[in-house]
């Protein structure tokens, strides 16, 4: 059962997908390598469970390819394709048991019934669920259900692994535990998986890259850090952690607010209207007469400041109106900084966190 | 259990309701319930409570050649109906429920119009139908006919069944290996047979029960035992026909009760 | 769901890769679904759309075989279709507000009960509605013929001289086609009244409404779907229905169904027997087009559950 040398990569070009006049997938292009852990994250209508079922089969593109190491799917019926699959309710078969669950696909597969015992015995093992092979469903937690669901996903080996959701009926608590250990067997393994959710913690954390889509198309595909980091839209950024947006122009390759030109090591797109992007714990007060001489010197004025026991949320105005929050933690030193409401402040923005996004 | 849920005005307020109630429900059940005990009757006149007990009714209904002969012939075309309806009535709703079908609702409203159709108006119809085809006074003609009548009854039962069953159960199969068929059988059929069954019982007393349309399709050899029972009350009131009608709502209760056994199993 | 129309025009450089082979597929997969339904829809449209197509084409001609509306000419000129009709109709409105009267009080009942006792008597509704109507014809006329029950004991107990002539009359077809159509009013009555959250009642009585009011005002209104459902119901079967009326009318009673029964069979009058099936269903199917129009979206969930 270890795939990692035998991982496949998976190829999607040209995947449209129309349910009547409404485009829910425009043109995809996506590639994912061999044993890569990749995310589909977006709302929900983004298209990325539309993507999923596209490449299990159970929803018909209108166009397009999907290649697994090679060979074309995309026309194969689901159960030829050879793919895992982990559904959001798991779908675990109510009239059999854990053993004859995970035996499933390998009765399909004509296994002899010695190979069958081994292998699922392996499958529970792997999933830590050794000797709840007579166990029926209904007599299962979730967090074990969601095991079954994971080791008759992978019993027979199969190319590649999907998952939809597979973790939005557990609690929190639980759910942060399956991410890790749903990561661990992902690197024992090393099979090519893709992974859909609309949760971003959860996709951070689990994820070698992840795809942020949005209306269909693809906003972009990155390692996480480098998605949180440069963000290259306006939805990314928003939609993955919080962001500050201060409406800048672009011009003569600089960057202007209000009159005055901010400084950024991000890379410029167009001249143009644009955003920059600031996330809330790179927001700093600017103290004392020692920094007024740094760059991205922002005037505002405190409108509120929310405390939440380890740190602290400040809302301040900026001249042109628009709400900028700082985070920060309670220290005294930063404490001391914060004046009250209506109180003037200065904010200050290293020019090595902040990142200039387009509208779209 | 469900007091919490009551209103707060007092029973005896309501002591009206319940006795309207309860009398409305001795008027649906009453009729039924006082044919029983006098198809034990002693005597030709019709008595209630009987002055006699016997069972005389029910040695004229098995020793005539006549009604046993009609009692064959409808348990064979409500069990042949039965055989026909379940499966065609199953396919349908497995078609209409995938929502692969373009005009589902259609098609549904089509299998399912013998509800709303006057019964008359299609006794009539088929019996036009089948002067032309030759099929009247044959069994062929009755099943035809009957699993017609029987079809919405499964179809809407099996859709039921898939209202409460997940797909993604199927999904997950075809994903595991199993081509579409076998993920029906192995995975879909044995968490709606409930459904299934309760469709093919439907189907069987809805054929057995069924008069219209026999009374203008069914004689001779195929005269079915509602035609019979028919032609007899619109002679005479036979006592005899309260035995044969005591086994039809015993019949009645055995299928209903199995319906709602399956019923709970299902939930 | 995005909001993107299709036509982007992005996919003429690469030629919509794979995109025949995906649309014969999902042909081909329709047709397989297709297939599924076909043995049904071949029954139906043999049993029920072939021959009643053909009854409406029967319907336009004369018995000499020339084109002609006389066949529906007819039901104004001769006084006894004319009576029929009337008397379908009597015997329809009659057993809908019958049924509506006290189908109400007993849906409303068995609403407000615990569950396990509306269980119990709903087997009293259910029973009957899956015993032969010939049965409970039967029954019917042994309870209220010359002879029977009723007027056995009322004469036993002095309260008549002479039999009541309770059966083979309208009364006898009135009591037996109540009796049989009243499950038909029952349950979608229980189904919406059951859906109706007690809160909103409890909310009523808080603010100060009786309890009469509450009902007037609150419940009632929320009981309205269920209850147009069961009268709609109830008048259609009511328009079509034969073995009651037949069995208690006692030739008295000419209903609809019984008229194109005897022009069919008795006459052999094809042309007149469809023209009066032609109306019947037309009617029928106006009725229900009606309910559904002015119930909308509700109208289905009241006969989905």
């Amino acid at each position: 059962m270890s795939a990692a040398q035998s991982a496949l990569p998976i190829s999607m070009r040209g995947i449209t997908k129309r349910y009547g006049p409404v485009s829910v997938l425009a043109d995809l292009d996506l590639d994912v390598a061999p044993g890569e852990f990749l995310t589909l994250l977006g709302p929900s209508g983004s298209g990325k469970t539309t993507l999923l079922m596209i490449i299990a089969g159970f929803v018909r593109a209108n166009a397009g390819s999907v290649k697994v190491g090679g060979e074309e799917i995309i026309t194969m019926p689901p159960h030829k394709r050879n793919i895992g699959m982990v559904f959001q309710n798991y779908a675990l078969f109510p009239h059999m048991n854990v053993f004859q669950n995970i035996a499933f696909p390998l009765k399909q597969r004509r296994v002899g019934a010695k190979e069958t015992a081994t292998k699922v015995g392996r499958a529970l093992e792997l999933v830590q669920l050794s000797g709840l092979g007579d166990r029926r469903v209904d007599q299962l937690s979730g967090g074990q259900r969601q095991r079954v669901a994971l080791a008759r996903a992978i019993v027979f080996e199969p190319r590649i692994v999907l998952m939809d959701e597979p973790l939005s009926a557990l609690d929190k608590s639980l759910r942060e535990h399956m991410q890790i250990e749903l990561r661990s067997l992902h690197r024992r393994l090393g099979m090519t998986t893709v992974y859909v959710t609309h949760d971003q913690r959860e996709a951070i954390t689990m994820s070698d890259r992840i795809a942020v889509m949005n209306n269909g198309r693809i906003e972009q595909l990155d390692r996480p850090e480098a998605l949180y980091a440069r963000p290259k839209t306006k939805f990314v950024a928003s939609f993955i952690g919080e962001s500050n947006f201060i409406p800048v122009e672009c011009k003569d390759g600089a960057v202007w607010y209000d009159g005055q030109r901010l400084q950024t090591t991000s890379e410029l797109p167009s001249a143009g209207q644009h955003w920059l992007v600031a996330r809330p714990e790179k927001v700093r007060v600017a103290g004392g007469a020692s920094n007024l001489n740094g760059a991205n010197v922002l005037q505002a004025v405190v409108r509120d400041v929310v405390y939440q026991g380890d740190s602290f949320l400040c809302y301040a105005v900026l001249a042109g109106g628009e709400q900028i929050a700082l985070r920060d933690y309670c220290r005294s030193d930063v404490l001391s900084l914060i004046p009250s409401a209506g109180a003037q402040i200065r904010l200050q923005i290293p020019a090595e966190d902040t990142t200039v996004v387009t509208e779209r | 259990m469900y007091s919490d849920q009551a209103l707060p005005i007092s029973h005896w307020r309501r002591s009206w309701l319940y006795v309207t109630g309860g009398l409305v429900l001795v008027y649906l059940i009453g009729p039924s319930l006082i044919i029983v005990p006098m198809s034990f009757s002693g005597s030709t006149l019709l008595q209630f409570p009987p002055q006699s007990w016997s069972l005389r009714w029910y040695e004229a209904y098995f020793g005539s050649v006549e009604w046993r002969d009609a009692t064959i012939v409808s348990v064979k075309v409500a069990v042949m109906t039965t055989l026909v309806a379940t499966p065609i009535g199953t396919a349908a709703a497995y078609a209409i429920n995938s929502g692969v079908l373009r005009f589902s609702g259609f098609i549904q409203t089509l299998l399912t119009a013998t509800l709303i159709i006057p019964v008359i108006l299609v006794g009539i119809g088929t019996f036009f139908l089948y002067a032309k085809l030759g099929l009247n006074n044959t069994l062929t003609g009755l099943v035809i006919a009957h699993t017609v009548q029987a079809l919405p009854l499964v179809v809407l039962t099996v859709l039921s069944g898939f209202r409460t069953y997940d797909m993604n159960q199927e999904r997950v199969a075809r994903s595991l290996g199993a081509n579409r068929f076998a993920a029906f059988w192995q995975v879909t059929v044995p968490q709606i047979r409930f459904s299934i069954v309760s469709g093919a019982l439907f189907a069987f007393i809805t054929s057995f029960d069924e008069v219209v349309v026999a009374l203008f399709i069914s004689g001779g050899e195929t005269t079915t035992l509602t035609r019979r029972m028919f032609t007899a009350l619109r002679d005479q009131v036979d006592p005899t026909i309260a035995a044969i009608s005591t086994c039809l709502i015993v019949l009645s209760v055995l299928l209903l009760t199995l319906a709602q056994l399956l019923g709970r199993r299902r939930s | 769901m995005t909001a993107q129309v299709a036509d982007m025009g992005v996919l003429a450089d690469r030629g919509a890769l794979n995109s025949a082979r995906l649309t014969q597929d999902a042909r081909r997969e329709s047709l397989t679904f297709l297939a599924l339904c076909s043995p049904g829809l071949i029954l139906v449209g043999l049993i029920i759309v072939l021959p009643i197509g053909w009854l409406f084409w029967l319907s336009f001609f004369d018995e000499s075989g020339a084109l002609s509306g006389a066949n529906y000419a007819r039901f104004f000129e001769q006084r006894s279709y004319v009576r029929t009709f009337i008397t379908t109709f009597q015997v329809a409105f009659l057993v809908t507000g019958l049924t509506v009267l006290i189908g109400y009080p007993l849906s409303y009942m068995l609403s407000q009960i615990s569950r396990r006792a509306a269980a119990i008597c709903m087997i009293f509704v259910i029973l009957p509605f899956w015993t032969s109507v010939l049965v409970r014809t039967y029954a019917w006329l042994v309870i209220l013929q010359r002879k029977g029950l009723v007027n056995t004991w009322l004469m036993d107990l002095g309260v008549i001289d002479q039999p009541l002539p309770l059966a083979h009359n309208f009364t006898g077809v009135i009591i037996g086609m109540t009796h049989i159509l009243l499950p038909f009013m029952v349950l979608p009555l229980y189904g919406s009244m059951k859906s109706i959250d007690t809160d909103y009642l409890r909310a009523g009585m808080n603010l100060g409404a009786s309890p009469t009011a509450t009902f007037w005002q609150i419940f009632f209104p929320l009981s309205l779907p269920g209850l147009a459902a069961g009268i709609i119901m109830v008048f259609v079967l009511c328009l079509g229905f034969f073995v009651t009326p037949a069995l208690m009318g006692g030739g008295n009673v000419i209903m609809w169904a019984m008229r194109m029964e005897q022009t069919t069979s008795l006459y052999a009058n094809w042309g007149a027997g469809s023209a009066l099936g032609v109306v019947l269903l037309a009617v029928t199917l106006g009725l229900l087009a009606l309910f559904h129009r002015l119930m909308g979206a509700r109208a289905t969930s009241v006969w989905g559950g």
